[in-house]
């Protein structure tokens, strides 16, 4: 019995240390942030890495997203005759709340996954110790600039995911299922509200330093060799996604 | 000059140093040799301040470092230089790159002025015509020798060298060893130098210091070093089987 104690109080305590590593982690890169932001080169690098080139994977998600959304609102807005009603059933789905979510899981299974195993390697191959021995500050130039492009790309993302999810469903919805276009549209202009537009942004920030946070963490901590490298990898895309998910729920409740 | 006093790391269960006393004497080469596994690169670590000891004190110019904070930590680095065991040289950036590096960061240098620098500092080390070309299209003693460029680029007064030759073939490894003693002899810099080259090792060091089961067990000039008695340096030095230094 003691044991197990002694063994649940090491878990306790060790899983403490965890997470005040973690915080002192983004309270530094902020600081970093505001206090001695690295070249703008560097942080237009990670815009591209962590932006554009996730833009393609949105944009596929984001379409078929929207089709999708498109024939279930059909199928359950026609039981009740309301298929005029489909333009703000998508709209409203993608931008208080798919947009924002799948995005950020998008960003973290491309770039998140990516940004561990970059700082991963640099870490077990002492790239990290060199510049650090060169009286350069590692979070000034691997960890500050991703969280800067990450909480910049994000809501970007997601703008583009709720426009392409929304023609997605107009293809569906209307050149396919014949719902009038008008109402689509009409509909959606009268219903979607600013609120809901800048809730999901803030949503979309919020995941952007999420993923910055835990894949840069789990980098910059990552074990031995080739198989720490791998399961931080893994680790970080598993906690950023599991987090987005929960955060979403917090912030939901609070934004709605 | 740089000094520990009774210095103690552990990781986890495994005692690494167990009451390090060093002195390190400026613009000397001084020589840290010992069996695998011992701690050495542990122990060079704590002198630049990557790892911070359990106990004990590392002074550097009598300020202790093991204490200090961030940005402390770093205006004593700008005193140091560092070529890793792998050169660590970063890898997504060319050899230009990494050793034009420092100077784009830390310096208000023109862009001529910086190419002129890291052309000057590869010819130091006799590489030229490898700019363009990236580390992992380079050979482990090209690698080196462009850690090498890169440490000397910022006029360090102490560089450290963690196993500058491991790995390489003996005419590299006598060529590296030649390129420490001369650029010492021309910029007059303080070395550490982690080796297991045995006895080239003693031909440019001006003193060394045998590290064992956690402690120096014997320091001096590399002549007091070989006429040692102590058995485990003498099986050390002569690669012997027999002696305390068992196989694991």
């Amino acid at each position: 019995m003691i044991s197990l104690l002694e063994k649940i109080g090491a878990w306790t305590l060790s899983m403490l240390a965890e997470l005040g590593r973690m915080l002192n982690f983004i309270l530094y890169t902020t600081y970093i942030c505001l206090a001695a932001p690295g070249h703008p080169r560097h942080v237009l690098k990670q815009i591209s890495f962590i932006g554009a080139r996730s833009s393609f994977v949105v944009i596929l998600t984001a379409a078929f997203t929207g089709m999708v959304l498109a024939l279930q609102g059909y199928y359950t807005l026609t039981k009740f005759g309301s298929e005029g009603m489909l333009g703000v059933a998508v709209s409203l789905s993608l931008i208080r709340e798919l947009g924002p979510v799948l995005s950020a899981l998008m960003v973290t299974g491309r770039a998140g996954s990516a940004i561990t195993a970059e700082i991963g390697i640099m870490r077990i191959t002492e790239q990290i110790d060199a510049l650090e021995t060169m009286a350069l500050d590692p979070f000034k130039y691997l960890v500050s600039p991703k969280l800067v492009a990450s909480v910049l790309a994000l809501p970007l993302l997601c703008a583009i995911f709720d426009v392409v999810g929304i023609w997605g469903g107009y293809l569906v919805g209307v050149k396919l299922l014949g719902v009038n276009p008008g109402a689509y549209f009409g509909e959606m202009e009268r219903s979607v509200v600013w609120k809901d537009v800048y809730s999901g942004m803030i949503k979309s920030l919020s995941f952007g330093v999420i993923i910055a946070w835990i894949c840069c963490y789990k980098g910059y901590y990552t074990g031995h060799g080739a198989e720490g490298v791998s399961r931080a990898t893994t680790s970080a895309v598993v906690t950023s996604s599991v987090l987005i998910l929960v955060w979403d729920y917090f912030i939901t409740s609070v934004l709605l | 000059m740089i000094e520990l006093r009774q210095v103690k790391k552990s990781f986890g269960s495994q005692v690494v140093l167990n009451g390090v006393n060093l002195e390190i004497p400026s613009g000397q080469i001084t020589a840290i040799i010992g069996p695998s596994g011992e701690g050495k690169s542990v122990l060079l670590k704590h002198m630049i301040g990557l790892l911070r000891p359990d106990q004990g004190a590392v002074l550097v110019d009598g300020e202790d470092i093991a204490t200090l904070g961030r940005g402390a930590m770093n205006r004593v680095r700008e005193k140091f230089g560092m070529l890793f065991q792998n050169a660590a040289l970063f890898d997504s950036l060319t050899v230009f790159e990494n050793v034009a590096f420092p100077l784009q960061e830390k310096t208000k240098l023109s862009e001529r002025e910086i190419a002129q620098r890291v052309r000057d500092a590869l010819l130091h080390v006799g590489l030229a015509g490898v700019d363009a070309k990236y580390p992992d299209q380079l050979s482990g003693g090209m690698k080196k020798r462009v850690g090498l460029a890169r440490a000397l680029l910022m006029d360090p007064r102490i560089i450290l060298f963690d196993e500058p030759t491991t790995g390489l073939d003996p005419v590299i490894c006598r060529a590296i060893h030649q390129m420490i003693k001369e650029t010492h002899a021309k910029f007059g810099y303080t070395a550490v130098v982690v080796s297991h080259e045995i006895p080239e090792i003693f031909d440019i060091s001006d003193r060394v210091a045998v590290l064992y089961q956690g402690s120096i067990i014997e320091a001096g000039t590399p002549q007091e070093i070989q006429a040692s008695e102590h058995p485990m340096v003498r099986q050390f030095i002569r690669g012997s089987l027999d002696g305390p230094i068992h196989m694991v």
